[in-house]
């Protein structure tokens, strides 16, 4: 009987069953460790769309450095990334660079829309060039409003992904 | 510099209004009055400058900026058409067939040595398109504080001009950004295409008048 | 006979091509930007034989918003927050160049306290401008000390600036007429304090990046723009005082109260990478000494902002205005057709201007170098695409 339960036809079901059972077991305390050190180390790409890179690169300055909160600065390649923020202003030229650069992150995947450019237009909302809003392109975790928003409010912005990120169910 | 501390909103209207200058075909505006002076309070406000009529009162032109265009308008003649002279501003105006002859002139003879920008303005009333060459100096001090503004016209519906990229160097890439933006095809141009705006752009160029905005 | 001279050339046609493809093949070709450390909002193509670049495309335009065609549906006034966009931390300067030009188009003189405090803002926002430029000179050497010092010190600067402007680095201050509120309680103290603060700062990063041996060897004698070259090429700002040219607007064509104060164009005739980069530090000491004399020679009291009627406009004409930026000669070219709208804006910049100089400077030099190369032209992408 055991022989007709383990045979080379349905052994990858029977493995997958197992590997089932043994994630609703260890969801909980997995799930929690795993989150735990995606929140405190979150990788931004470095792609700047526009000028709220300046904020940006206030934000991890000595004064408000955004590394006390487990955002590393934004030097990594895309393969170890796995947060974006759209700085400003998404322009038609840069929209299909964009999509590519998300595309090419490894899962999971976060995405803050920092500025009044990327989460509607902003000021730029009657220009040719002009997308309004990031969120038509990818997918937005979090928005950050300002014009450009101060360093505070994108670490409580950052900090605000965190929470959700703790709160979410691991894949 | 002398100030009036009044200041009031009254003050500024009862100036005495200057001669309307003339950019020949600025929409709405008055016709052409000959060639004329300028709108212009110069770069220090307190001087009176403030309009000049070439024809009738040539005594009250800046001298030394005369004194540039003399040669010009001596070589030249007729071609050579100028629209205003205040102090540090020059602008004349050709014709395009002559532009790349009378702007080796400039260079060699009156040491204007760099484009600064290249505007092209679109003017549908009339039908044309106008590109002015902003030019500086770099090597001669006593120009280094004007800015000769070369300007020419050409047709909207078939907008061509010679390029000056073999005069000045430094007008390639915003002859590019004009080609592309108000689209004024430059002969001898190396490259007339694609610079600023996304590469799949098929629109007309965003910066003629009947390009609109939406919403706008 | 002349069958085998045909072979003969048909072979020698055959060998030269495969010679041909084989030296393309040597050349590679590579993409900098807009993802890429060292690039920003912008990207470039080289093609690299070996470790030498053979050729160099700029593409910018990632940033283009269409600054110039937003100006014709907006009026004077309206324009301003906009129009200072492209360079944030450079806001002041921006405008005042449009100030300027808005100035002499609808004639307003504006009062003498006022052009003081203009002339102080500018000249702080340059401070800014130059830190955040030299902080990110550093990261491109791998120099992380000096993106920490100079990101630190920029924010007391800020801190300044938001006293007397109220946002940090979006201050739409400069507005045509004047300034937009008068300087607060106890700014001039503050700010000769910060300025005499900064100079002592200032040697110091002189003696941890400038005569640091990396730094030295990796710029000296590298990509030279020539005098000649310099002139040629239009190239402006700090790049072409760097090769010897001492042009400032501020000298050649003083604009408001630039022409009482007592300053030295500062400029270096190596005309290489370390002198472009070195001009911008000599720039920020000169900058302290005007913003010493400013405070001193400014009137106690005044008005800040001469009385503009609600929608201002002018009779029809143009104006061509410019002032030195950070990044060189910024200057406005504004049609006004006799309504509040301007007709046609221009804005010609000095990132413009100078990206004409990249693909001169990169060709023939090596591929380690182009990260100094490029940003020691002192190029922010966003303002050139506008």
């Amino acid at each position: 009987m055991i022989k007709d339960l383990v045979n080379p036809t349905n052994f990858n079901l029977m493995v997958s069953k197992v590997g089932d059972v043994l994630v609703r077991a260890l969801d909980k305390p997995l799930g929690y460790a795993i989150n735990w050190g995606r929140v405190w180390s979150l990788w931004p790409v470095h792609l700047e769309t526009a000028c709220c890179s300046v904020e940006f690169g206030a934000a991890s300055g000595p004064r408000y450095d955004v590394e006390r909160f487990g955002i590393i600065e934004a030097f990594g390649s895309l393969r170890q990334c796995d947060l974006i923020v759209v700085q400003g202003t998404v322009t038609r030229k840069m929209a299909p660079r964009l999509r590519m650069v998300y595309d090419q992150m490894p899962e999971p995947k976060y995405v803050i829309a920092m500025g009044a450019c990327a989460i509607t237009g902003g000021l730029y909302i009657d220009s040719y060039n002009v997308l309004p809003g990031v969120d038509g392109i990818i997918p937005v975790d979090v928005y950050v409003p300002g014009c450009p928003p101060r360093p505070e409010t994108l670490i409580q912005g950052t900090m605000l992904l965190q929470e959700k990120i703790k709160r979410s169910k691991i894949k | 510099m002398s100030k009036s501390d009044d200041r009031s909103l009254g003050n500024i209207k009862s100036k005495p209004s200057p001669t309307v200058a003339s950019n020949k075909d600025l929409p709405s505006i008055s016709p052409k009055q000959g060639e004329t002076g300028s709108i212009a309070s110069p770069p220090k406000p307190s001087s009176d400058n403030t309009s000049v009529q070439l024809k009738s009162e040539k005594a009250d032109l800046p001298q030394f900026e005369k004194g540039i265009i003399d040669s010009l308008v001596s070589k030249y003649g007729d071609s050579v058409k100028i629209i205003y002279v205040r102090p540090l501003r020059i602008k004349i105006e050709v014709p395009s067939k002559d532009i790349v002859e009378i702007a080796r002139h400039i260079r060699d003879e009156s040491g204007f040595d760099h484009a600064e920008s290249v505007s092209a303005t679109d003017y549908p009333k009339t039908g044309d398109i106008e590109v002015i060459y902003h030019l500086g100096s770099y090597t001669r001090d006593d120009l280094s504080s004007h800015i000769l503004s070369l300007s020419t016209r050409t047709d909207r519906n078939n907008a061509r001009l010679p390029s000056l990229i073999g005069i000045f160097k430094s007008v390639e890439y915003h002859e590019r950004e004009s080609f592309e933006m108000v689209g004024v095809y430059f002969d001898n141009h190396p490259r007339n295409d694609r610079f600023l705006l996304p590469e799949d752009w098929a629109d007309i160029p965003p910066l003629r008048k009947e390009f609109r905005i939406k919403g706008r | 006979m002349s069958d085998q001279e045909e072979r003969i050339s048909e072979t020698t046609r055959l060998g030269l091509e495969i010679v041909k493809e084989a030296e393309e093949d040597r050349l590679m070709t590579l993409s900098v930007g807009p993802q890429h450390p060292g690039s920003g909002h912008f990207r470039f193509t080289v093609k690299v034989d070996g470790d030498y670049i053979v050729d160099c495309d700029p593409d910018p335009g990632y940033v283009h918003r269409g600054e110039e065609k937003m100006c014709e549906y907006r009026n004077f006034i309206q324009n301003i927050p906009h129009l200072e966009r492209p360079v944030i931390h450079d806001s002041s300067n921006i405008t005042y160049s449009y100030s300027l030009a808005v100035e002499e188009l609808v004639k307003i003189d504006v009062p003498r306290r006022a052009q003081f405090i203009r002339a102080i803002a500018s000249e702080l926002n340059r401070q800014i401008y130059t830190l955040y430029w030299l902080a990110i000179y550093g990261i491109f050497l791998g120099h992380s000390t000096m993106f920490m010092w100079p990101t630190g010190d920029r924010e007391l600067i800020i801190d300044l600036m938001e006293a007397l402007t109220g946002a940090r680095v979006t201050h739409a201050y400069n507005i045509p007429g004047g300034v937009r509120n008068d300087i607060p309680y106890g700014f001039k103290d503050r700010c000769l304090r910060q300025v005499t603060n900064f100079e002592k700062r200032l040697k110091e990063y002189e003696d941890i990046f400038y005569n640091n041996p990396l730094l030295r060897q990796r710029t000296e004698g590298v990509a030279i723009l020539t005098k000649e070259d310099a002139i040629k090429l239009g190239v402006t700002g700090s790049v072409l005082r760097a090769s010897g040219i001492p042009y400032d607007i501020r000298k050649a064509e003083p604009y408001d109260i630039y022409d009482e104060i007592d300053f030295n164009v500062q400029y270096l005739k190596t005309c290489d990478s370390f002198a472009r980069a070195y001009v911008p530090l000599l720039d920020m000491r000169e900058s302290c000494h005007i913003i010493r004399q400013l405070l001193d020679k400014m009137p106690e009291s005044g008005e800040v902002r001469a009385k503009l009627q609600p929608n201002p406009k002018g009779p029809p004409g143009e104006a061509y205005r410019r002032v030195e930026s950070g990044r060189g000669a910024l200057g406005y070219y504004i049609v006004s057709d006799g309504t509040p709208k301007p007709y046609r804006v221009k804005i010609s910049v000095g990132s413009f201007r100078n990206l004409l100089a990249l693909p001169h400077l990169l060709v023939g030099s090596k591929l380690g170098d182009m990260p100094s190369v490029y940003w020691s032209l002192n190029y922010w992408p966003v303002e050139a695409d506008r």
